[in-house]
């Protein structure tokens, strides 16, 4: 077996990736990426609407800042996230997106002048003051207060990854493609590189490195309807499983988007809702208002998600034979506003449905669209069980969503956790903890095992792999999807467990020498199967209602008992559920303890903490009479020293003295 | 309109594959006919899965976003260039042939390596933004202001999805393995439009200014034609040879 060296193995070429490997190279130190695919054809691409910083240049985004980017964060994540991340993280988020400008992002900007806009379905004119002309605009987005989705028409993560993947050649780091980790490399708590199975030729190789990071992305496909891309199957979260060292966090904590296209479940941004657009149902009656009168088609997904199947589960369904669906109305936008900022949409409907938008209305129903939980971190990046694996992106829970993410934050999430992240690595590789040791024995143990693993799908069985990944993902969607209820949970994971059992079974009907999709098929299958398992026994142990995760028999968000975040870790390779533990999240730390998220239900059971701390911000606040916002957030939570020393200034805006 | 429009007769496609496993000695490029019964708004990628779930799981082929974003399907279609995700089978006859895309080395089947050819056009030809000092950019302060109308005008040359389609379709790739395309020809115009990128024309001359470049193209517009994303690149092309002709 092949055995590469390098210093660090970045797994994923999408933005996490290769950001985070943009910024160790600088550092001086070698990178390998890999990529199931060339690296930009990954699912980054897809983000269509917008990322989220708060830049503050244009009509709806005046007086926006880190504060109340920080603030929607937290809300957003029904009070899930980390604080200290979410802070580093909208601190950071200005300075992604100036970076990006730098390199080369188109994008679009502010125009002087007046200009007409859509809100809450009515014309309006607005103008823009020359000041801010020729800066970087933004569009509203669900669950912010601000407009504050910075956007290139409605292909922004396409603009994104090229001009990041073309900088990552400029910075002549090599990308592996269709290489796919098989096993991560590990002895006594250490990580020490992959074992990787070459996708074009079926060959398993060795990559030996300082230090690994998963940026592989979301597991989505383990749902049968899913945006997500077809290589989301969630291997890099698996694999670090697989360790029985490394954790997974929040693996329950899953987002639906309101409008996947139906039936499809091809994504349709929010930045057709944040421009202006409205949700209809069968009677062409727009509904969101009656059940959200403060944001309306604006609160966060997981609420508009719920109310959306809720309205079809009253009857408001449009009914086809493919099922039931509801209706996105863009028609009142125009067409030269979709002609030029919601293009990628026109594309899709013209495509798959055979629909104009302009003169025609979208189906729509909520898809599962993206993984809050992940390869649990802290907030560097670093695996806290495993010494030199790292995490970014999607792939990771660092844990800045907590329950539920808002739209734009996850593409802004992907740079910003780059630059963060891959500063970490370059620390790590830089410091002695981060010197290679292992043994070439250990790399050909763990080859071997990858190989006999391999070997025993090709032996001989009876089960199909495809028929079980078909049977994984409905029961998914089915019992472990936006509405949640013990009974169809307990149900899911009996399932998961029997398809579990059978995946060993699995027999291929090809044995063609090469890639063999029947075999990718295959050993994938056994890996989604444990994750799918985290996830809906995760779901049947959190009893309560938080962000995306709704417990229909315990409807009330639960402070009291769940302020905590679930770990979940794989006891061993005959195990057939996860292992749960549970991480407190410390209220006392918090700057902006538990409240009402300003949309969706009121009603939640609060922590005694809440009131304490509450008590003690306003002590500490009126010691500070007259202090700047950033003196006051200092004294609240301090945060900048978490950051690398290069991104811990102030951000400019507007109106500011250089 | 509430309803996705129903085909009166069901329809039996006929979908024949132009197979080959390059890593297998015994393999020989050879047609394979496969039969599919035709759902409703089916796409050539519901229907190839099809096939390897039900039929042949050997068979070879990629998609990824699978919704004409990410450029990773593209193929022959009845002879032409086309994203197999987005082709829907009630555009095609009952017959449909498939093949890989030419100019790109076979992985197998219908999959092609267009990885390897993008990354070297991209190395070639600089692909990214060259401006002094880029690694030390101060991202503190505000953003250097752009006209609204030029950031657009790169991004429409900025939506090439690599797929590989437009040197499919071309005719000097056919005969010149150097030929860096029209998507590289785009990449080129796109730079050039950026004021943030600082090379000159001479600079940008000593690229593409040549057989392998922009004297390359014989204009017979198969790139534009077969674009999914529509891009203009026959006008971009000669655009671009006016410049470099007047550069030399």
């Amino acid at each position: 077996m092949q055995i590469i060296y390098t210093d660090v193995l970045v797994i994923g070429g999408g933005l996490a990736g290769q950001r985070a490997a943009i910024g160790a190279r600088r550092r001086g130190h070698d990178v390998i990426v890999l990529s199931l695919v060339p690296a930009k054809r990954s699912h980054s691409a897809a983000a269509q609407g917008g990322m989220q910083a708060s830049l503050g240049n244009c009509f709806g985004a005046e007086g926006d800042n880190e504060d109340i980017h920080f603030a929607d964060t937290v809300r957003g994540s029904d009070w899930g996230a980390d604080q200290d991340v979410v802070r580093m993280f909208a601190h950071t988020a200005p300075k992604a997106i100036r970076e990006l400008a730098a390199w080369g992002v188109p994008w679009n900007r502010v125009e002087r002048g007046e200009r007409q806009i859509t809100v809450d379905g009515q014309k309006k004119t607005i103008a823009e003051p020359d000041a801010a002309h020729g800066l970087i605009t933004s569009r509203n987005f669900g669950g912010t207060q601000k407009w504050r989705a910075c956007y290139v028409s409605d292909g922004t993560g396409h603009a994104m990854l090229y001009t990041v993947s073309n900088q990552a050649i400029a910075a002549n780091i090599p990308v592996h493609e269709r290489m796919e980790a098989l096993a991560l490399i590990h002895a006594e708590g250490r990580c020490h590189g992959a074992i990787v199975r070459n996708l074009a030729t079926g060959e398993l190789l060795a990559y030996v490195a300082k230090a690994t990071c998963m940026a592989t992305g979301g597991f989505g496909r383990i749902y049968r309807v899913s945006t997500n891309a077809i290589i989301n199957e969630g291997m890099g979260a698996a694999i670090a499983l697989e360790t029985g060292v490394a954790t997974l966090g929040n693996m329950e904590a899953i987002q639906f988007h309101p409008t996947g296209i139906f039936p499809a479940g091809i994504l349709v941004t929010e930045g057709c809702r944040g421009d202006g657009g409205l949700l209809l149902d069968a009677s062409e009656h727009r509904f969101m208002p009656d059940y959200e009168p403060e944001k309306k088609e604006l609160a966060s997904r997981d609420v508009v998600s719920r109310r959306m199947e809720e309205h079809i589960a009253a009857g408001h369904g449009v009914k086809t034979r493919f099922g039931e669906h509801l209706w996105l109305d863009i028609r009142l936008l125009g067409a030269d506003h979709i002609n030029n900022k919601l293009r990628e949409v026109k594309e899709i409907c013209q495509y798959f449905l055979g629909v104009d938008p302009v003169r025609e209305l979208i189906p729509v129903r909520p898809a599962q669209h993206y993984s809050m939980g992940g390869v649990r971190t802290n907030h560097r990046g670093e695996s806290p069980q495993l010494q030199g694996l790292f995490a970014a992106g999607e792939a990771a829970c660092w844990d800045m969503h907590g329950f539920n993410r808002l739209g734009g934050n996850s593409v802004a999430e992907t740079v910003v956790a780059g630059m963060i992240v891959g500063d970490a690595i370059a620390d790590y590789c830089d410091s002695t903890a981060g010197e290679l040791t292992l043994s070439t024995s250990l790399v050909h143990e763990f080859g071997r095992r990858e190989r006999a693993r391999l070997a025993s799908i090709t032996g001989g069985g009876t089960e199909s792999a495809f028929e079980l990944t078909r049977l994984m993902q409905e029961t998914m969607t089915a019992q472990v999807g936006i509405f949640r209820h013990s009974d169809r949970l307990e149900q899911a994971v009996a399932t998961l467990q029997d398809l579990l059992r059978r995946s060993r079974n699995i027999g291929l009907r090809s044995n063609a020498p090469g890639p063999n999709p029947e075999l990718v098929a295959a050993y994938r299958l056994q890996r989604m199967l444990k994750l799918a398992l985290c996830v809906a026994y995760g779901a049947l142990q959190r009893t309560e209602s938080r962000g995306a995760h709704y417990r229909a028999d315990y409807p009330r968000r639960d402070d009291l008992n769940w302020m905590r975040r679930t770990l979940a870790r794989w006891p061993g390779e005959e195990a057939e559920l996860p292992v749960l533990d549970y991480e407190a999240l410390d209220i006392m730390r918090m700057e902006l303890p538990p409240g009402w998220r300003g949309y969706g239900a009121r009603d939640y059971i609060e922590h005694p903490d809440t009131a304490s701390r509450q008590q003690q911000i306003e002590q500490i606040l009126e010691t500070l009479p007259g202090a700047d916002r950033h003196a006051r957030q200092q004294a609240l939570m301090p945060f900048r020293h978490l950051l690398p020393e290069h991104l811990r200034r102030d951000n400019q805006r507007l109106g500011d003295d250089a | 309109m509430n309803q996705i429009p129903l085909r009166q007769a069901r329809r039996t496609l006929q979908i024949q594959v132009l197979r080959h496993n390059p890593v297998d000695p015994a393999s020989e490029p050879h047609l394979q006919a496969f039969e599919v019964e035709e759902a409703d708004a089916m796409t050539l990628f519901i229907a190839l899965n099809e096939i390897r779930e039900q039929q042949d799981p050997s068979l070879q082929f990629d998609f990824v976003c699978r919704a004409g974003i990410c450029g990773s399907c593209g193929m022959i279609i009845n002879g032409r260039p086309g994203l197999a995700c987005r082709t829907l089978t009630r555009d095609l006859p009952e017959r449909i042939t498939l093949a890989p895309l030419p100019a790109f080395r076979l992985i197998g089947d219908l999959s092609v390596d267009t990885g390897t050819w993008m990354r070297g056009m991209s190395e070639r030809l600089e692909t990214w933004i060259h401006s002094e000092g880029l690694e030390r950019v101060d991202i503190d302060t505000m953003e250097q202001v752009m006209e609204p109308e030029l950031a657009e005008q790169i991004y429409e040359l900025e939506r090439c999805i690599e797929c590989g389609c437009c040197v499919a379709a071309c005719g000097t790739a056919q005969m010149r393995e150097d030929f860096v395309g029209a998507v590289g020809l785009n990449q080129i115009t796109r730079f050039r439009l950026d004021p943030r990128d600082e090379r000159t024309d001479a600079e940008f001359y000593e690229l593409v200014g040549n057989e392998s470049g922009v004297f390359g193209c014989m204009t017979l517009l198969g790139c534009e034609d077969f674009c999914p994303k529509d891009l203009p690149l026959a006008t971009q092309i000669a655009f671009l040879r006016r410049r470099m002709a007047s550069t030399a």
